[in-house]
């Protein structure tokens, strides 16, 4: 593994080297070790020791002129050491020629790249949400078992056996290794957005009894790999709008959480502290989508509406009818009373508190164990000067909020009322 | 390879003509997909006999091993190259017999 030529480096600069191989090169090296031998858990953990090996040998050996293609040779032999020492090489290729869909790919207008494949098998539909979580984080994102454990609050052992049982699974009722047929296409890749939007949610407005409001590893993760599939499906809508969703969500981290851990909703925020890049990346990404003239989904009309909020030099310069239409519009797409409690709170300072509360009432049958659903009733009868309905509305609010900043936030609210 | 796609019938009893008739159509389709392999339907858990022969003591009791709100009616064994296949032919056998399958590989 010498035949490279190499400068010797200092054991920092090979460590960082090491990480920044970690970061480009962890999700190609399983995915083409899982093709090459059809076995994901062979994959994971030949791609493991490689980084390894590279941790160990850089530093003295220096840092090889093409690190991925180091790190791919080098996993190729740790998976081809580890099948003989367990003497079951040919069963496992010849399990593999099966199992692995070597039929032409599909036209999907996109690069036929061996991650997609691999991130389209993690979030597969058979497997439970929790699971395609863990999996895709370990897999995809190469985050390890204890980060990802640590990152969901459970037991490392219980992690650890979610994701066994997942490539035991994928391994025996042969979940293909494939991007699905162009007819299942745009199903799946709601799939795979389901997915990282709940590791963006968890780290944006963590439920979890850990002592951080936001977790910011599992938000930058659900960043990157949102970015990664943008560059592998750069032609769907739904992909860029969610891009651009939690890059505009992003951008107001730093402005949402007050120096006394409290929650600062975006009224409230100091917008000087809004990351403006992230910003501008996201109104572009929204300003690509209307250009296409392609009718929006979901996470593109959220991304509108979060490029709406992100446009307003402060909060009373915001364009309200135009956050209402676009909740019009999602309500078409998406008819939950989660939708419409959103809208709600929209109409309020569009129509007034009045017509807010006497929509947000209707559907108390279905929002009634919902934190949200009693925060808007609060803060609309504050409005309308009705302190004890108020007051009463924040305390069930703060019964059922899971994220500490957020409760926080909402006792002060609830204090203020005097 | 072979999957196992069963059943769940929930007390809904025996399928109606016309399910019977949207069952054999769903046949002729993995028959004429090269997917079929076996089917059959099977009598409610009340037909059930229990057998422990486990110590050689033959003991017969009537009735399901298990007493659940929710059973295996019926079944098809499929070839399919792999699940997402699979869980196709099974999306189709559900609608056709009007209930829930479940799906699982053969060893």
């Amino acid at each position: 593994m010498t035949e490279n030529a190499a400068f010797p480096v200092s054991e920092s600069a090979a460590r960082e080297a090491v990480t920044r191989a970690h970061r480009t090169e962890w999700a190609r090296i399983v995915a083409g070790l899982t093709r090459r031998f059809g076995d994901l858990g062979i994959a994971e953990e030949a791609a493991a020791e490689a980084f390894a090996t590279a941790v160990a040998r850089w530093p003295a050996d220096g840092v090889p002129p093409n690190p991925g293609a180091w790190l791919t040779t080098t996993a190729g032999r740790k998976a081809i050491d580890r099948l003989r020492r367990e003497k079951r090489r040919g069963e496992v290729e010849q399990e593999a020629s099966m199992w692995y869909d070597d039929s032409p790919p599909e036209p999907v207008g996109a690069i036929e790249d061996e991650r997609l494949r691999l991130i389209f098998t993690c979030c597969h539909p058979a497997l439970a949400m929790e699971t395609r979580v863990a999996l895709t984080l370990r897999m995809v994102g190469g985050l390890t078992v204890p980060e990802i454990a640590r990152a969901f609050l459970v037991r490392e052992t219980a992690m650890e056996q979610r994701i066994t049982r997942a490539k035991a699974k994928i391994r025996t009722a042969r979940i293909p290794y494939r991007v699905p047929a162009a007819e299942d296409l745009a199903v799946r890749v709601d799939g795979v957005l389901a997915v990282l939007f709940l590791v963006f949610n968890e780290g944006y407005l963590t439920t979890g009894a850990g002592p951080d409001p936001v977790r910011h590893e599992l938000t930058a993760e659900a960043i990157r790999l949102t970015r990664l599939i943008r560059s592998l499906l750069p032609g769907d809508g739904e992909v860029a709008g969610l891009l651009a969703l939690m890059l505009l969500t992003e951008a107001r981290r730093a402005a949402r959480i007050s120096a006394s851990g409290d929650l600062v909703t975006l009224g409230e925020q100091n917008r000087g502290a809004w990351d403006a890049s992230l910003i501008a990346e996201g109104h572009r990404l929204v300003r690509e989508r209307l250009a296409s003239g392609v009718a929006p989904g979901r996470y593109q009309i959220l991304a509108a509406i979060n490029a709406v909020h992100t446009s307003a030099r402060e909060a009373r310069d915001t364009d309200w009818s135009q956050i209402v239409a676009l909740y019009d519009r999602l309500v078409r797409v998406d008819p939950s009373p989660i939708v419409a409690l959103n809208r709600a709170v929209a109409v309020a300072e569009l129509d007034g508190p009045e017509v807010a509360l006497a929509t947000v009432d209707r559907l108390e049958p279905a929002l009634a164990g919902y934190h949200a659903f009693h925060v808007a009733r609060a803060e609309f009868l504050r409005r309308l000067g009705r302190g004890d309905e108020s007051r009463e509305a924040y305390d069930r609010a703060i019964a059922l909020a899971a994220n500490p900043a957020e409760a926080a936030h909402l006792t002060r609210r609830r204090d203020q009322l005097g | 390879m072979q999957y196992l796609i069963s059943v769940i019938d929930d007390g809904t009893g025996l399928a109606s003509d016309e399910e019977q008739a949207a069952i054999d159509v769903f046949n002729e389709g993995l028959k004429a997909g090269g997917h079929w392999v076996f089917a059959g339907g099977l009598g409610g858990p009340d037909t059930g006999t229990t057998i422990d022969n486990r110590n050689g003591a033959g003991l017969i009791t009537d009735g399901p091993f298990v007493e659940t709100k929710e059973y295996l009616i019926g079944f098809w064994i499929i070839e399919a190259p792999d699940l997402d296949v699979a869980l196709k032919l099974a999306a189709e056998g559900s609608r056709a017999c009007h209930r829930k399958t479940e799906v699982r590989p053969f060893l």
